[in-house]
């Protein structure tokens, strides 16, 4: 081979591997993402049943049942609007009531949310920034303290 | 007064290091000698002030100085002692302190070690090493100082987040930033190459060991980390593609392929421009993580305080480093053509293939951890970009790596040929193949990606032992054994390493096999998971030295046998209202039985049982890596003082490393 068909060989190899790997990202990220949403952005755009997103927001004051074994009901809200989510499974550590939380399922065609993971991170001052967002444009959120405050000496 | 003087320290180097990326610089360019003389010693003192400024704030945190408000936020007086120390780096302030630290300390080994390498470019890199130092000392006193006082002080401090008060987490943070940072005189080494517009072999062999050490701990760290999530957040996974995980992981691949790439450069003088593009590329997303996790533009454990100042600091340093490097290397650009020739079925071939792959893969994470800012930036919406995004793109881009590695470690520079490869590596290939229909007909032909990473594994792992094999059978005299150990330990480091990525590639293709099992249990219920039985006994309430902790009682039992007593807890820390889980694990050979417990109601407690097996190689393979590494850097030819040699291109095609 020559030096310019051993050129092409290498660039031809780079352009497939290049053209594999970006075919691969394009197709993942159709079909592998899922959108945030709070409750008030699901009754106002409209979502589908069967539709996988994450739903975020508080867990309402009162609302955590537990049916059954594992089985548990809560409310998440965002100030404006409600939804009941159903999990099964152990809640994280840092699951409460009046804190943030992010679900990950499917909506059911009563209105509900089948949650197969609930997220609730790592620290008590930690408000999942979704979450706070959300509750910004519902015209729920005081300041930026986080629950708990930050940085303030008592 | 001693924090005074940590804070004094710290303003003392910031102008130290102003000098020091001045002055050596302009005598490397103009070649005088006195100007260079300037940045060994500069970098040594650079170092010693950072030294003494981290450690006024060690002082400050182990003697529990509250009037300083970042240990009144991170410290209190019931902490252990080692984690009154680890507290130091356990938040944003201390930890951009130890960035620093190991920045100058680099900069130091560089002025210590690099008595054999050519002046000007020692004094360059140093250079270039100071001018990164000042921007982040400059970041540190400007929107970070750790040695702010509150007044009056507070008697009790806040405490250590809980979930880092743990062995792990004291060492993950500075094995990985050596690793992070380690690239940073990589890329200081390419800058200053660029700026000389001397880039050579000799610049390949200078640099290695650096990459290498850099490589190593980047690699130990990551894995200690992952090592930590799975025991302490209570969900038994090992990575989640959280983007403050990707955010160490591309530096890691793009320092795997600047490992391979700058074999060839040394080797063969090829491959210069993409050599030094990925020492640029390597700490620039190193740069990125650190923007990532600092700038609040993630929440996760890792971010700590967020701040928008710093984020658009950060920013900031990364365009300008990243930025300037682009530009040298396009103003270089037309010097850097040429190197030998070799065949696309080559040694050669096999590391740009390696590196074609291994940048693919980063991209595809690079663009899986950006995309949802991007997107949110443009159009507003919120999207996660989770595990199934990773497995559809970064699991098929590094398939083809694990295929091609016990090959590329057999063919000879310029021109190989595979059929004979092929041949030779019959063991591994039947090896492999064995472990795979074994698992698909064991399955019944449901696991097919389980029983394809599984084989891939088995294929690496006995490939790469292989590779020993075989060169000790055509090398040298003697016994058999006596040519294994004498061969150079780069290459049986080498194998080693790649060893390690098959043993890591098993464990993770074996968590298809992994069982689960929640239950809600009242005493004297059990529960089985992989064959063991586990029975709960009861709950009860401990004390440690600052938290108080929720106890489950089990024992593990096997055909009646009891195994172990398996106490798996929650525990709430003094000073925070938080809990955190204690996992309970059981090893059983390279598996582990794994509890942990959610919380009680009316008596009944909430279990999470997992059986996973070979889980262990999850974290065996990277330790394999790591100390392959370190014995690596043992190898004379790695040793910086060795003397310095010309490889002639094309001088003789012999098949090592």
């Amino acid at each position: 081979m020559t030096r310019k068909q051993r050129r092409l060989a290498l660039i031809g190899a780079a352009g497939l591997v290049l053209a594999v790997a970006v075919g691969l990202i394009l197709t993942a990220l159709n079909d592998r993402i899922v959108f945030f949403r709070s409750p008030a952005e699901v009754a106002q755009l409209n979502v589908q049943p069967g539709t996988r997103f994450r739903l975020g927001g508080l867990v309402e004051n009162a609302s955590v049942e537990r049916p059954g074994a594992q089985q548990v009901v809560f409310r998440v809200t965002d100030g404006t609007r409600s939804m009941t989510v159903r999990y099964s499974g152990l809640l994280p550590d840092l699951f409460r009531e009046g804190q943030g939380v992010v679900c990950e399922g499917t909506l059911q065609a009563d209105g509900s949310f089948n949650a197969d993971t609930v997220l609730a991170k790592h620290d008590e001052k930690y408000m999942p920034r979704e979450v706070s967002d959300a509750l910004k444009k519902q015209g729920h959120w005081q300041g930026d303290a986080a629950p708990g405050g930050e940085g303030k000496p008592k | 007064m001693i924090v005074e003087l940590g804070h004094f320290a710290l303003a003392l180097a910031l102008a130290v290091s102003l000098v020091a990326m001045v002055l050596p610089l302009w005598g490397a360019l103009r070649n005088d000698g006195r100007l260079m003389a300037f940045g060994p010693p500069s970098a040594v003192l650079q170092f010693l002030l950072v030294a003494l400024a981290f450690g006024a704030l060690t002082y400050a945190y182990v003697g529990s100085d509250f009037s300083v408000t970042n240990v009144f936020e991170n410290s209190h007086t019931d902490q252990p002692m080692i984690y009154r120390f680890s507290g130091v780096w356990g938040n944003h302030e201390g930890s951009i302190l130890l960035w620093v630290l190991i920045l100058v300390l680099f900069g130091a080994c560089v002025a210590a070690f690099g008595r054999s390498m050519p002046s000007p470019l020692r004094a360059a890199t140093i250079a270039v090493q100071s001018s990164i130092v000042a921007a982040f000392l400059a970041f540190i006193l400007f929107t970070s100082n750790p040695f702010l006082r509150v007044l009056p002080a507070p008697t009790e401090g806040r405490s250590l987040n809980p979930v880092l008060q743990d062995p792990g987490l004291a060492l993950h943070p500075p094995l990985l930033y050596i690793g992070y940072v380690g690239f940073s005189v990589v890329f200081s080494f390419a800058a200053a190459a660029l700026i000389l517009g001397r880039i050579d072999a000799a610049w390949a062999r200078i640099v290695r060991p650096w990459i290498l050490a850099a490589w190593t701990t980047l690699t130990g760290g990551i894995a200690l980390g992952s090592y930590w999530a799975y025991y302490e957040l209570g969900w038994g996974g090992y990575w989640f593609w959280d983007p403050v995980e990707n955010a160490s992981l591309m530096p890691w691949l793009a320092g795997t392929a600047l490992l391979h790439s700058v074999i060839v450069m040394e080797r063969r003088e090829a491959l210069k421009v993409w050599t030094i593009l990925l020492a640029v590329l390597a700490f620039s997303l190193s740069l990125l993580g650190t923007f990532l996790v600092r700038s609040g533009v993630l929440t996760s454990v890792h971010a700590f305080a967020s701040d928008p100042a710093r984020g658009v600091f950060i920013l900031l340093i990364l365009c300008a480093f990243i930025g300037g490097a682009l530009l040298l290397f396009a103003m270089r650009g037309p010097q850097l053509a040429g190197g030998a020739l070799f065949s696309p079925v080559s040694r050669e071939g096999s590391l740009v293939l390696n590196n074609l792959f291994l940048s693919a893969a980063c991209a595809a994470v690079f663009i899986g951890t950006l995309y949802p800012l991007a997107l949110e930036a443009v159009t507003g919406d919120k999207i996660s970009v989770g595990p199934p995004f990773f497995n559809a793109t970064f699991v098929p881009l590094s398939l083809p790596i694990l295929l091609a590695m016990p090959f590329g470690q057999q063919l000879a520079w310029k021109r190989g040929e595979l059929l004979p490869i092929a041949m030779r590596l019959f063991v591994a290939i039947l090896a492999g193949a064995a472990v795979m229909l074994a698992v698909l007909a064991l399955s019944s032909g449901r696991e097919a990606i389980a029983a394809l990473g599984l084989g891939l594994g088995a294929f690496v792992v006995v490939g790469s032992l292989d590779d020993l094999r075989i060169r000790a059978m055509r090398s040298g005299a003697g016994s058999f054994f006596s040519r294994l150990f004498g061969l150079p330990r780069t290459i049986v480091a080498a194998a080693l390493a790649h060893m390690g990525v098959g043993l890591m590639v098993i464990g993770i293709a074996a968590t298809a096999f992994h069982e689960e099992q929640i239950a809600n249990l009242e005493p004297g219920q059990t529960l089985n998971v992989g064959g063991i039985e586990i029975s709960f006994e009861g709950m009860r309430r401990t004390t440690g030295p600052n938290f108080i902790a929720t106890v489950g009682q089990f024992t593990a039992r096997k055909d009646g046998v009891e195994l172990m007593r398996m106490e798996p807890g929650k525990r709430t820390y003094v000073g925070r209202s938080m809990p955190t889980s204690e996992t309970s694990r059981l090893q059983r050979g390279l598996g582990e039985v794994y509890l942990a417990v959610g919380d009680a109601h009316e008596g009944k407690l909430d279990v999470r049982a997992y059986w996973k097996p070979y889980v262990l190689l999850i974290w065996l393979g990277p330790l394999v890596m790591t100390l392959a590494g370190l014995l690596s850097l043992t190898d004379r030819r790695m040793r910086i003082a060795a003397p310095r040699r010309r490889v002639a291109p094309g001088a003789k095609p012999e098949p090592a490393e």
